[in-house]
């Protein structure tokens, strides 16, 4: 992969100026995405703080070609940009390779635009889907999504007298789509940007479908301050909160190391939305938490030695 | 002829509506389509396909998993300077409703036939024109035809309109279901070269896949700006009025048919007249030659553009009429009369002379219409004459009340 210096030296596509909030992930998902194309890019993005924030009309901070059209539809629009440059090119209307990349939250990505997405996986399209991950509807300000963890605090599923936030464990996206049988999948954080940018680079090398599945922290709906960003989401690694691991051709592996699995309470505690968990009486929460991060933890570590076993 | 080519040697060939519109899809031959089946609309994606499958044409075919995705992945490739199409019915036009207005929004020249039919509930597969009533408004110009040859030239014409540099509109064209889209005519296709040459290539002003010239699409455009941008779409359909003339015109020294906004059918010295819309046309024009034997100045409006509406030129066709009546296969719902009613009485009001009106709702969910239904109207029509009344503004024809 492209070194540090390499990337450093590598024009900005994604560029300054732009209106995320100070410690905001998702500017570091983009920037890092667009660095690791080799060819000219194509952004189709859902709707959400990565549009409003980047795109306020005469400004944008694109300099490769970028389209919005709504919120559930990044992945059925990049199909489109995607079937007019394989007839295009075919028909010999167009001489230039282009990288086709798809930006998504969450909530345009696991729940409204989750039938568009599962469509584009299946028919093959040469794209790559990145997803930002940030845990709930951040632009409409903080609604619990199917990415949301258990027990978090949002305007929807607020922590109150007699429920303590979200009642539901989040949707496992990443497995959902790896069912797709796709050629390339995979999750990692905004933390670990060696990891990110090898991933996109392996991403768009491969002929066909792309997905990966980036946890883009948001200070505000987390609340955490906002120069903790890259630790807070290497923290979700190193609990196993959010492991980082790729299926590339249905081989399953950890792509980042951890060291000392660190209990989940230790980076619960550092958020303002899982504040009420820590209250008397709620243990028996923090448990079930631990206890799910453990059980999805043992099936993916299951998974990759049976992938390791199998190739071996 | 089933599935296949048209053969460029035949002068006439039996055609459903759909084999034609298909077909007219083939000799367009857009760089994309991205469709869904729904009934009766199925048949042109399906010969669409069998056209891909046999290298007809070099057309990417995405076979979408929704409406939504189908209109969606159209106007992805249509901002990345493809020729992109589509085509749906009723319930799949309505899933699409949010992306109708964004590809009108994004100026991009979309062409998509839709065969009409009823909207649910309740669920009914038949004609009427309750979905693309609905889309009226949406941004879309919406020409509409009353047999399979209309439809076959609608299309081919659509594409002039949509990218002409003044216009940059989508457009639909609409063909009652089954009773045209299954029903089976002579139909005069041009040749493929004919329709290549008339088409030509698409020349988008700014691509997504123009490399030295990168550029944002459906940016957030907010108090300082939306109202301008709204203001040019406007001014597109403004212009749609002058384009879909010209483009009317050089069809016709191409083919030998003249199409117009509207078609006035002895209409000069009417007394009274039916405005009407698709197949229902054909069957009304029959009554009035009936009555017209028996000497009754009966006349006939059939509306081709819908949208943009051609308010004065109605206005100048109609003053004169005295009795006019409007025939809608959609009811708004709003208890004041369906669509076209109340768009053609809006454009009569500033006439000198206004005829006495009235409507009908007729033909939902593809209730039968027949020559006695249209007997009817007249009869009413004549009534309304000798007495100087409308003795019942909205009516409904042909139901059990």
């Amino acid at each position: 992969m492209a070194t540090l210096k390499e990337l450093a030296s590598k024009e900005e596509l994604f560029t300054g100026g732009h209106r995320a909030c100070a410690g905001c992930a998702f500017p570091i998902a983009s920037k890092l995405a667009l660095k690791a194309a080799k060819n000219p890019v194509v952004v189709a993005c859902a709707t959400g703080c990565m549009e409003v924030a980047t795109t306020i009309y005469p400004y944008t901070a694109w300099k490769s070609s970028f389209i919005h059209s709504a919120f559930e539809n990044a992945a059925a629009t990049i199909s489109g940009v995607e079937a007019a440059y394989q007839s295009l090119t075919r028909q010999g209307k167009l001489d230039q390779k282009f990288d086709l990349i798809a930006f998504g939250g969450d909530g345009g990505t696991y729940d409204i635009g989750f039938q568009a997405l599962s469509g584009a996986m299946e028919r093959g399209h040469n794209i790559l889907y990145i997803c930002y991950d940030n845990g709930a509807y951040m632009n409409t300000g903080v609604q619990r999504s199917s990415a949301t963890p258990f027990g978090t605090h949002t305007t929807t599923s607020p922590a109150g007298r007699v429920q303590q936030g979200k009642r539901q464990f989040r949707k496992d996206l990443t497995q959902i789509i790896a069912a797709h049988e796709v050629p390339y999948v995979a999750q990692t954080t905004v933390g670990y940007w060696s990891d990110y940018v090898k991933k996109v680079e392996k991403a768009l090398a491969v002929d066909g479908p792309a997905f990966i599945n980036v946890l883009a922290p948001c200070r505000l709906g987390w609340g955490y301050p906002p120069e903790d960003t890259v630790k807070i989401a290497q923290e979700a690694v190193q609990c196993c909160f959010w492991p980082a691991y790729e299926v590339e051709n249905g081989v399953w592996r950890i792509t980042v190391k951890v060291r000392e699995k660190t209990p989940v309470a230790d980076w619960l505690k550092k958020q303002a939305r899982f504040r009420h968990l820590f209250r008397p009486g709620n243990e028996h929460l923090l448990e079930e938490i631990q206890a799910d991060v453990d059980r999805r933890w043992a099936a993916l570590l299951k998974r990759t030695e049976e992938s390791a076993e199998l190739s071996a | 002829m089933g599935n296949s080519a048209l053969n460029e040697a035949v002068k006439s060939v039996a055609l459903t509506g759909n084999e034609a519109v298909a077909n007219a899809m083939r000799q367009v031959h857009p760089d994309v389509v991205a469709a869904y089946p729904i009934t009766p609309q199925t048949e042109i994606v399906q010969i669409f396909s069998t056209f891909v499958a046999d290298g007809l044409v070099q057309t990417e075919f995405v076979p979408v998993e929704s409406e939504h995705s189908a209109m969606s992945a159209t106007v992805g490739a249509s901002a990345a300077g493809a020729r992109a199409m589509t085509a749906t019915s009723a319930n799949g036009l309505a899933l699409m409703w949010e992306v109708l207005y964004i590809a009108a929004g994004l100026r991009l020249p979309i062409v998509m036939p839709v065969v009409n039919r009823a909207l649910s509930a309740p669920i009914n597969i038949h004609c009427d024109h309750s979905d693309t009533m609905g889309a009226r408004d949406s941004g879309w110009i919406q020409l509409y035809s009353e047999n399979a040859q209309e439809a076959y030239d609608n299309v081919i014409q659509a594409v002039r309109i949509a990218e002409h540099p003044e216009v940059n509109l989508p457009v639909m064209v609409m063909m009652d279901g089954f009773i045209i889209s299954h029903g089976m005519e002579n139909v005069y296709p041009l040749a493929d070269e004919e329709v290549r040459k008339f088409v030509g290539e698409r020349k988008p002003h700014y691509t997504l896949l123009d490399a030295d010239n990168p550029i944002t699409v459906g940016p957030l455009d907010l108090q300082d700006f939306y109202f301008e941008h709204r203001r040019q779409q406007a001014e597109a359909m403004f212009n749609a009025d002058k384009v879909v003339k010209e483009v009317a015109d050089e069809f016709a020294k191409l083919s030998g048919r003249q199409y117009d906004f509207f078609e006035a059918y002895q209409l000069d010295d009417a007394e009274m007249a039916i405005v009407v819309i698709g197949s229902t046309a054909g069957t009304a024009k029959y009554v009035v030659n009936e009555l017209r034997a028996k000497g009754v100045k009966a006349g006939l409006l059939k509306i081709r553009m819908f949208r943009p509406f051609p308010a004065a030129r109605l206005r100048e066709a109609l003053t004169n009429v005295p009795a006019v009546a409007v025939m809608d296969r959609a009811d708004s719902l709003a208890a004041c009369g369906g669509p076209l009613f109340g768009d053609l009485r809006a454009a009569l009001y500033s006439a000198g002379k206004r005829p006495l009106m009235n409507n009908y709702i007729y033909g939902l969910g593809g209730r039968d219409v027949t020559l006695d239904h249209i007997r009817t109207v007249y009869q009413d029509l004549e009534e309304m004459l000798r007495t100087g009344e409308v003795k019942r503004e909205i009516n409904y024809l042909g139901v059990r009340e």
